[in-house]
């Protein structure tokens, strides 16, 4: 049985909307930037359905690129989290606001 | 050949930061040739792209485009990076972290500040957003033993990211109504779906990625903690370059649209955007005291007067950003460059009253910063004056008067902090003894930001006729 | 050379850099006045070039635009900083950057040991700057540009020694009262460029001056775009009713006087109406404002040069009368004649100031002509070349104001009336008696300096410069010899100007002909009315000195009038100055300004300053308070979307 293109597209916005609250809601950095990754995942799960249901394989190819640039900002990321650790020995956002004003 | 020839910016940049990486790793004592090498490349480019800013031509089956007003972007970009090496090589070692990788970062941002202002695809767009992102997190956090630094970078990182999911998101929407990448191709479709509620939510998500970019309101909260937490130079860095390429890669798009006789659907959104990143940007850099901060808040409130021109959605609107980001990437670079020469070890002489009785202690110096409040505050004849006329004219001509009238209430409100600069430089006395260490490559960066700002100021009719030109 | 003709307005623009900028810091005076003489040099042997270039061009192809770069475009206003060379403006370079030459070498010796000697070089580049893009200007909106920034160099140049006592003020109260004064002036001249890009759609010449040549616009409009244009023109040339500056404006240093308010910026006014000739004869009843004007003036400022004793202040009235005889041309159309005797005018008057100049520097600064006497034996080449300059003012044949003046009184016979004409022949009369006055008191007769003044001769480089232009203002008139003398080839001058002109001259075409016998009876009259002119001033002042006191005291009454400059200033004063000052002060400043202005901008500032206090708090350093907005602006953002869909 064919599963409806919209299935897929609510799935995708549901995913995307649990993203962002993650974001918003979770103290620590490392998991706010995992609720980031399950954004651009939910963006790569609507293009994947759209490739498939426009027969056009443009979007799975976005979706490597995409990945790739996770792959990096994760990179660049963990990298400031952890300079960030060795500073300051926490990772909770509430308390990273000596800039502010 | 002549396609080689006319991609040799991007061709010199890319090959950089190739050499610059494996001469980092093999060789001592590296940066300074780094440093010279960098700004050896980005003239070189800068100055190919102006040179061809003629020669238009379409690159890897339609996906870049190179000449006209990309090429002014081009220019903008390399020549800005070229100022901002010069303001750092001195500025870094107040720090004492004069990184190879500082300059590799700039050659990459640069980069892929270049793919976006030439993008014909949102595939390049997004690769080019992602490279200048990416590069920028890392700059930002520079100063790895500040904890100031550490925190700039790591918001810019968070909130950066958290907007490419929209970005992305709001791609892969546009994607599924249009079946294509391909920015020509969407604009020849962009009638027929303005009232696909897909499409449109996917262009507005695309749009608010960058407005991020752009310091806008409300998406602007990262600017002022990002600008005060990372290296002046940086900041400086980020402020005009990146917002020049946020600025042309939605002229690139969004501006393509109008071009092709679409209604201008997004005007509210944007006008939205113009009238409170103005008022708040210029409100808000009032109760500053710390110079970059000041700095930053302004940066929002010219988004705000760049975002007047694209809600007039016309020729004259797009001219007059063009013209206004190149005002604004000089007299900002130039008001930075001061800041970061006048910057003592561990962030002191940033607050104004390091800054009382300037004009007797550097007298020179006092003369640039001032040059550069007058032009931001625009007042003519210098650059920034013209920047907000052409753009003022686009809003009426597209019966936004009010909208003029907002941004000329706007800047009257910020001529108070632009002008405080300058009255407490020149008519406040003070005992506080101020050292300035010596830098002559950074004084040259400002003197020639300064310069360019008064050329502009005299000879605005040349440069809007020659950005004109290319859009017709 | 036509095409590097803009260098000749950069060069001084260099100066003023380099001197403004590192004056202070270059110690030696030499070098400063190399730099300042040498810019202003350049640009003269480019003007020359370029002159000779288009002499020998056909007579067609003689007008060039050369466009630097655009400066605004907006709408349908697009103005180009571009230089125009053609005819006029060529002679009006000529003469200023010769005459600017002559007298920035001359100031080199003058301001020779003054502590602001840099200064003095940078406004003086400066203002050579901005007269080269007034008079080179292809667009009203440059020729503003260049005519504000002469005022402003006028102004800076009048209070230059800023600490100095002059008459009951400062000299920055001269410096002041010109401006101020000019600034009535510009107002007109501005509401005209407004009118005239009403009218026209365009403020570039070439386009206006062919618009107002084709026919459709009414007269009244033409009236009071020449209406408005001639008030620009009355404040900066000094004409009724606004002069009063002038006289002020000799507290700057004489060379001063010299360069800006005898020779050149003065007469901007002129070059003005004479490069809007088209638009003043569309106007017939303005242009006989202009005449009248121009008469009345002539004779006005010429009664009272009569009796001042101040030697500055009686040149400074016989430049007002000299710039009325001007106006007079052009209100009779003889534009031509008028600039004729614009550039005479500049090379005697020129050489009349830098002469007072060598006669206040070789008395230490006395200025008063009843202190002198004698001068002669002391200053003998100064005293040539002042009797010169004094022969050639007071029209005397073969030299260069014989022919200019001459040419005028002759056109305001044959183009307007014979009252023109008379008021211009007394006027003469008058001129010749002053002049002599002056060159009587000063040079011969009694010695009645004061014991501890030691007259001497000026150096080379003050005396050099009076020769040369002594040398100009005897020969200079042969280039314009009337077509009575010079027979077939006519006015080698007019000749030259006349496709200026032209469309001016062919709109107006009232042109009468008369016999050239009545032309000869009418120079012969002028020329004996200056003869007589010398000849009673020689007898009261050389033969007979206590005949003027007697004549002092018979008309008393008269005297008076014309001592206190038929107390103009003192009614200026009454009827303008002190009400306006009145009503500043108890209404603008104490009411307005102080309660209504400050109140409300202080309560602004304060507002937007408590208001921005609140606000920044808003920024509470915490990402994820910082995500929150941004969602909350995506949210609505997409409600916005999906509603108006």
């Amino acid at each position: 049985m064919e599963i409806p293109i919209e299935y897929y597209l609510l799935l995708s916005a549901f995913m995307f909307i649990v993203g962002v609250v993650g974001v918003l809601t979770r103290r620590n950095a490392i998991i706010v930037f995992m609720s980031i990754e399950l954004m651009l995942n939910s963006a790569n799960l609507t293009m994947v359905a759209y490739s498939s249901f426009l027969g056009n394989s443009v979007g799975q190819l976005f979706v490597f690129f995409v990945m790739t640039v996770a792959a990096a900002e994760a990179a660049i990321g963990l990298a400031i989290i952890i300079a960030m650790f060795r500073n300051k020995k926490t990772l909770n956002i509430d308390e990273i606001n000596i800039l502010k004003w | 050949m002549q396609e080689i020839y006319n991609l040799i910016p991007f061709v010199l940049i890319s090959a950089g930061i190739l050499v610059s990486l494996i001469f980092e790793m093999y060789a001592k004592n590296s940066k300074r040739i780094i440093a010279w090498f960098s700004v050896f490349i980005f003239l070189a480019a800068g100055f190919h792209s102006l040179v061809n800013v003629d020669n238009a031509q379409l690159f890897f089956n339609s996906m870049l485009q190179v000449g006209g007003n990309i090429n002014i972007f081009i220019f903008l970009f390399n020549f800005a990076a070229a100022l901002v090496v010069l303001m750092a090589m001195d500025y870094s070692s107040k720090y004492g972290n004069n990184f190879g990788e500082f300059y590799i970062l700039l050659q990459s941002s640069v980069l892929g500040m270049m793919l976006m202002a030439g993008a014909k695809d949102l595939f390049v767009i997004f690769l080019g957003l992602e490279i200048m992102s990416v590069s920028f997190y890392a700059l930002a956090g520079l100063n790895r033993m500040r904890l100031k630094a550490n925190e700039a970078s790591l918001k810019y990182f968070l909130l950066g990211s958290f907007a490419t999911g929209f970005i992305v998101y709001g791609i892969a929407l546009i994607f599924g109504s249009t079946n294509t990448t391909s920015i020509p191709q969407i604009v020849d479709k962009f009638g027929e779906l303005t009232h696909n509620l897909l499409f449109m939510a996917g262009i507005l998500m695309f749009l608010i990625g960058f407005s991020f970019k752009m310091a806008a309101f409300p998406f602007h909260m990262w600017v002022p903690d990002v600008y005060e937490g990372s290296a002046t130079t940086v900041a400086g860095f980020f402020s005009t370059a990146g917002k020049t390429a946020a600025f042309s890669a939605v002229i690139i798009t969004l501006g393509s649209v109008f071009m092709h006789g679409n209604a201008n659907i997004f005007e509210p959104y944007l006008v939205v955007l113009a009238v409170t990143s103005m008022l708040y940007g210029s409100i808000v850099a009032i109760a500053q005291n710390n110079i970059k901060r000041m700095l930053a808040y302004s940066s929002i409130a010219h988004a705000g007067y760049l975002m007047i021109g694209l809600a007039s959605g016309n020729y004259e609107g797009i001219a007059g950003i063009i013209f206004y980001l190149a005002a604004y990437t000089f007299m900002n670079l130039g008001a930075f460059g001061v800041v970061a020469l006048i910057e003592g070890k561990d962030e002191t002489n940033l607050t104004f009253e390091s800054y009382t009785g300037l004009s007797k202690k550097q007298p020179f110096l006092a003369a640039m910063l001032a040059i550069c409040m007058f032009s931001l505050a625009g007042i003519p004849p210098f650059a920034g004056f013209f920047g907000k006329y052409y753009i003022f004219i686009a809003a009426i001509k597209s019966d936004l008067t009010w909208l003029a009238i907002v941004g000329v209430i706007s800047s009257v409100i910020s001529i108070y902090f632009y002008l405080r600069v300058v009255v407490i430089m020149y008519f406040n006395e003070t005992e506080i003894d101020l050292t300035v260490q010596k830098s002559n490559y950074g004084l040259l960066a400002v003197v020639i930001s300064v310069i360019l700002v008064i050329i502009i100021g005299i000879a605005p009719g040349s440069l809007i006729d020659l950005i004109s030109s290319f859009l017709k | 050379m036509i095409e590097l003709i803009y260098l000749t307005v950069l060069l001084p623009l260099l100066g003023f850099i380099i001197n403004g900028v590192f004056g202070s810091k270059i110690k030696n005076e030499k070098v400063i006045g190399i730099i300042g003489s040498s810019t202003i040099g350049l640009s003269f042997i480019i003007t020359v070039l370029a002159f000779f270039e288009t002499l020998s061009l056909p007579t067609e192809n003689r007008e060039h635009i050369i466009e630097l770069f655009t400066w605004l475009k907006v709408g349908g206003l697009d103005i180009h900083i571009a230089y125009q060379v053609d005819q006029l403006s060529l002679v009006m370079a000529l003469v200023v950057t010769g005459v600017g030459f002559i007298i920035h070498v001359y100031s080199m010796g003058y301001m020779h040991g003054d502590k602001s000697y840099w200064r003095y070089f940078a406004y003086l580049n400066l203002f050579i700057f901005a007269m080269m893009n007034l008079i080179l200007a292809d667009n009203f909106v440059l020729l503003f540009l260049g005519w504000e920034g002469v005022g402003l160099c006028s102004y800076l140049l009048i209070g230059f020694w800023y600490e100095k006592k002059f008459e009951k003020s400062t000299t920055s109260e001269a410096g002041k009262k010109a401006f101020i004064v000019n600034r009535i002036g510009d107002f007109g001249f501005l509401l005209g460029i407004f009118l005239i890009y009403l009218t026209f759609g365009s403020l570039n010449f070439g386009e206006v001056f062919a618009r107002a040549g084709a026919p459709g616009i009414p007269e009244s409009t033409f009236n009071y775009i020449a209406l408005f244009l001639f008030i620009g023109a009355v404040g900066k040339s000094a004409q009724l009713p606004l002069y009063t500056w002038l006289p002020d404006a000799m507290a700057g240093p004489t060379p001063v006087s010299a360069l800006i308010h005898a020779a050149t910026m003065v007469t901007a006014g002129v070059y003005m109406v004479a490069r809007c000739s088209i638009i003043f004869v569309s106007a017939p009843a303005i242009l006989t404002v202009v005449a009248v004007i121009g008469a009345a003036t002539a004779l006005f400022a010429a009664t009272i040069a009569l009796v001042q004793n101040d030697i500055k202040k009686v040149l400074a009235y016989s430049t007002i009368s000299q710039l009325g005889y001007m106006f007079l041309a052009l209100g009779v159309g003889a534009f031509s004649a008028g600039i004729f005797h614009l550039m005479t005018h500049a090379f005697f008057k020129a050489l009349l100031f830098l002469g007072a100049g060598s006669i206040i520097h070789a008395m230490h600064g006395e200025q008063n002509i009843q202190n002198y006497g004698g001068l002669k034996k002391y200053l003998p080449t100064t005293f040539a070349t002042f009797l010169i300059a004094s022969l050639a003012i007071s029209g005397i044949p073969l030299l260069s104001g014989f022919f200019s003046k001459d040419e005028i009184l002759w056109f305001s016979f044959a183009n307007g009336n014979v009252l023109y004409w008379g008021i211009g022949a007394f006027t003469a009369l008058l001129t010749a008696f002053y002049m002599f006055r002056l060159v009587y008191l000063t040079f011969m007769g009694k010695e009645r300096i004061a014991k501890d003044k030691h007259p001497h001769e000026s150096p080379k480089v003050m005396t050099i410069p009076l020769i040369i232009l002594g040398v100009l203002s005897a020969i200079g008139g042969f280039i314009g010899i009337p077509a009575l003398f010079s027979g077939e080839s006519g006015n080698k001058f007019e000749h030259w100007l006349e496709p200026i002109f032209k469309n001016a001259g062919n709109k107006l075409a009232i042109y009468q002909t008369h016999s050239h016998s009545t032309e000869i009876i009418l120079m012969i009259i002028s020329v004996v009315l200056a003869i007589t002119g010398i000849m009673v001033a020689r007898n009261i002042y050389l033969k007979n000195p206590s005949f003027a006191d007697k004549m002092k005291n018979r008309f008393n009454g008269v005297y008076k009038i014309l001592w206190n400059k038929y107390f103009v200033d003192e009614f200026y004063d009454r009827l303008i100055v002190r009400p306006i000052y009145r009503f500043s002060e108890s209404v603008l400043w104490k009411i307005t300004d102080a309660k209504i202005i400050d109140g409300v901008v202080d309560g602004t500032a304060s507002l937007v300053n408590s208001i921005s206090e609140k606000i920044r708090k808003f920024e509470n350093g915490v990402a994820q308070f910082y995500a929150l907005i941004m969602t909350v602006g995506v949210a609505i953002a997409l409600f916005w979307i999906i509603f108006s869909l």
